[in-house]
């Protein structure tokens, strides 16, 4: 059982000022950019006022949710924060949905988190600068007493990296426990095929029971039946060879039951994280622009 | 010798790191049991209360994530950098 967890994958460097490397982030995040201009161009084609087409419903309704979003937590003077907002969480959908391809998700690499952080970060402090002047930004840190003033700046400093780090870990725990969880199934199935295939009758009931799992699957269309029976056949049918000799190590488990951690840590994970991003970026421009 | 005792500690560290998911684990049933609560009390708050709980529970996970980021480091980062100094 061979475990492979690695960072960004260097695809090659260019050899200027000491070389700058091109990794597996760089590429796709090109990729989610290229994907999402795409998208952009694709829905917003046409538009017109009357003769909606659905591509237009579509963009309006999208337009419309993240500026409602902006609105709700920044207010209208914060109105044309939507767009950038909008960026954002489209960026971070995008790249943590990669690995439902298989591919490396961009934000499983803390550089692009770090970015994103840095760049809410400028805004903040260009927001309060922008409300209470330089010198009101620097007073600020020595609210409610002066005393506090190094805690001011450490907490003002961890608001980037905790924005990065919440990000990255999230994405990053998902495909760790998930690549755990393929080697163990990979594992698992090695040492059932070798278990079953030391007599000729077990693997041959276990076809059975499988054929009669998917036969039942079939019948009243169940996805979960179908999919358990074709696993338990094919693991039957793997231990009938293994009898019979011919040793085959497929990893029959890893079809379709990785799929429930899939759903989880890629769908509903992502959308969390970008969304929660986003939240935060608009609290703290938000609350950065109060005066007390 | 020495790179064994490195390796010991990168993965102790590792181990113990990780105890930081104790209190996420805590302070997110908290929440959510709170949510339930509140749901029961007034059903028709549920899609609100609902959302903010899991904005809340992702918020409160930050420092089980730190924990799993310290641990990620002293797992794959830390042992290169002190392999190279001795």
């Amino acid at each position: 059982m061979n475990v492979e967890i690695n960072g960004a994958q260097i695809y090659f460097t260019i050899p200027i000022l000491g070389g700058i490397p091109i990794t597996a982030t760089i590429v796709n995040g090109a990729l989610v950019t290229i994907v999402i201009l795409a998208l952009c161009r694709y829905l917003t084609r046409n538009l017109q006022v009357r003769a909606v087409s659905r591509r237009q419903v579509i963009a309006e309704f999208l337009v419309e949710t993240a500026q409602k979003f902006v609105n709700e937590n920044m207010g209208v003077n914060f109105a044309y924060y939507g767009p950038f907002v909008a960026a954002l969480f489209s960026a971070s959908l995008c790249s943590s949905l990669l690995s439902l391809l298989g591919m490396f998700a961009p934000t499983s690499d803390l550089s692009t988190t770090a970015a994103w952080a840095v760049m809410v970060f400028v805004l903040i402090t260009y927001t309060k600068i922008k409300t209470g002047g330089v010198g009101g930004y620097l007073l600020g840190f020595t609210q409610p007493i002066p005393v506090l003033t190094p805690f001011n700046i450490l907490s003002e400093l961890a608001t980037p990296i905790s924005m990065a780090f919440r990000h990255f870990g999230n994405v990053v725990s998902g495909s760790v426990i998930s690549s755990l969880v393929y080697a163990a199934l990979a594992a698992a199935s090695v040492a059932l095929i070798s278990l079953l295939s030391g007599t000729a009758v077990i693997p041959a009931v276990v076809v059975l029971l499988g054929a009669a799992l998917l036969g039942t699957g079939i019948r009243k269309k169940k996805t979960v039946k179908k999919i358990l029976g074709g696993i338990v056949a094919a693991l039957g049918a793997l231990g009938v060879l293994g009898y019979l000799g011919i040793q085959l190590d497929i990893p029959v488990l890893q079809v379709g039951i990785p799929a429930v951690l899939s759903v989880y840590f890629d769908l509903f994970s992502s959308a969390m994280q970008a969304f929660i991003f986003c939240m935060l970026t608009t609290l703290y421009i938000a609350s950065a622009a109060e005066t007390d | 010798m020495e790179r064994a005792i490195v390796l010991a500690g990168c993965a102790i560290g590792a181990g113990l790191a990780l105890i930081a998911g104790i209190g996420p684990g805590i302070g997110e049933g908290y929440a959510v049991g709170k949510a339930c609560e509140a749901i029961g009390r007034q059903p028709e708050c549920k899609g609100d209360v609902r959302s903010n709980m899991l904005l809340g529970c992702a918020i409160a996970e930050t420092t089980g994530i730190y924990g799993f980021v310290t641990g990620l480091l002293l797992i794959f980062v830390a042992p290169g950098i002190f392999m190279g100094l001795l």
